[in-house]
């Protein structure tokens, strides 16, 4: 019965009715760009979840591999001054 | 449950000290309720297992838009059509999207649709029932699907990422399946006599089926314990079973209906119902194939499949050519 190409695989983005990014929710097949979108309407905004679609081959995805988690993400550990917790402000001068 | 008796692959749990570095490094993450993502190591009977968990949960899905597909074009009413259509299509995008968390297993969709069409593929034994009235497609709605929720809950916070998201956006969507399930049976219950009778009809039918979707009892079953150790599996099949009829056994009486079950009865002392014993041949038989509906459940899923190929090769020709279009536009 798969006497056929498969369609490739499209990673779906949705961006949500209050101003938001557009955001990952799921993937699907399609054989090109325009039933992509079609498609995505139907099996992921089925209750308004979205204002607009993108829709991105997933083989064109360049991805970080798990194996690289430690070099990548571990130096912003020690930055705790990269956060605002990390200064105290006299409590006298209210909000800041 | 949409996933029945999932086999793992094991004989037996491994210590601590039999796994080797990079399983005990696995098994403390999902101790530690860090989700697995699809390109990180994993052993290769978790893969398995969870890759048959999830197609068998989204043939489920795919299959069970049949039994309720039989009354589209009979629902009573132009809502309750509408309604149905609605509830059958999120049946749909629910296979889909467990479909794509499969995918990220290293499972191909034709080899997903091969074995559904080829019929090795397993799915629920409660779609190889009929829909015989129009008060069965409530009963499914507030039982099958009650059934489903019960499950599908707490697979939220399963080991997996991919399956865990899927089954995030499937709960959101499940309580209208069950909710328009109640509905319709609050309709017939308050109807005609005829259509109470309608009622009870489909609730006699329905329960016990209902009930075997849990599977049997896994209390000493390896696998089981080993799909709670990879928390791909949260409840045993007779806690699932149990918190099932404690909540469902009011829902009926609500109804002015009777669970068929002379040994129903509530035990104060344990704080549950008692129920009667299931009859699990019957079970076995259906997931043998001998159910009343395997055969025409495939039959009308490959001839789907196969009345839809025009539409699917088409679609390629057509993205193909645009595909060559913008080539020799380039060039
Ligand atoms: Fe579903
Ligand atoms: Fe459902």
């Amino acid at each position: 019965m798969t006497d056929r190409k498969e369609w490739p695989l499209w990673e779906v983005f949705i961006r949500s009715q209050h101003g938001l990014a557009h955001r990952h929710v799921g993937s699907l097949h399609a054989p090109d760009a325009e039933m992509a979108i079609k498609n995505a309407r139907d099996v992921y905004t089925r209750r308004n979840e979205g204002v607009s679609i993108w829709v991105v081959k997933a083989s064109d995805i360049a991805a970080s591999s798990p194996g690289e988690k430690g070099p990548l993400f571990d130096p912003a550990n020690s930055k705790v001054y990269r956060h605002p917790t990390f200064y105290e402000i006299p409590e006298e001068l209210g909000h800041m | 449950m949409y996933a029945q008796m999932v086999k793992t692959g094991v004989d037996r749990i491994q210590s601590s000290e039999e796994m080797s570095p990079e399983e005990r490094a696995f098994q403390e993450r999902i101790d530690a309720d860090i989700k697995i993502e699809p390109k990180e190591w994993m052993p290769e009977a978790y893969r398995k297992t969870l890759i048959r968990q999830i197609s068998q949960h989204a043939h489920s899905e795919i299959i069970g838009m049949q039994p309720e597909g039989n009354w589209i074009t009979r629902a009573p009413t132009l809502e309750r059509k509408a309604i149905l259509l609605a509830k059958v299509q999120d049946e749909a995008g629910h296979g889909l999207y467990l479909y794509c968390a499969a995918e990220t297993l290293g499972v191909s969709r034709d080899e997903l649709m091969e074995q559904l069409n080829s019929g090795k593929a397993k799915y629920s034994s409660i779609f190889n029932y009929p829909t015989l009235t129009w008060a069965d497609i409530g009963a499914i709605g507030w039982l099958v699907d009650g059934a489903a929720i019960m499950n599908q809950v707490p697979l939220q916070r399963c080991s997996y990422g991919p399956y865990s998201r899927a089954m995030i956006r499937i709960c959101k969507e499940e309580s209208f399946h069950q909710r328009q399930g109640y509905d319709i049976m609050m309709k017939l219950a308050r109807g005609t006599p005829e259509q109470k009778q309608m009622a009870q009809d489909a609730l006699n039918r329905w329960w016990w089926p209902s009930l075997m979707m849990f599977g049997p009892s896994d209390a000493d079953s390896v696998h089981s314990a080993q799909s709670m150790k990879w928390k791909i599996k949260i409840n045993s099949n007779d806690e699932l079973r149990q918190k099932f009829v404690d909540q469902t056994v009011p829902q009926a009486e609500y109804l002015g209906l009777t669970v068929p079950d002379p040994d129903l009865r509530w035990n104060a002392e344990r704080g549950h119902y008692d129920f009667g014993a299931v009859d699990w041949e019957e079970f076995y038989q259906v997931i043998a194939g001998n159910g009343p509906c395997n055969r025409q459940r495939l039959r009308t899923r490959v001839k789907a499949y196969e009345e839809g190929r025009w539409v699917r090769e088409a679609a390629e020709a057509y993205a193909a050519k645009k595909a060559a279009r913008a080539q020799a536009k380039a060039a």
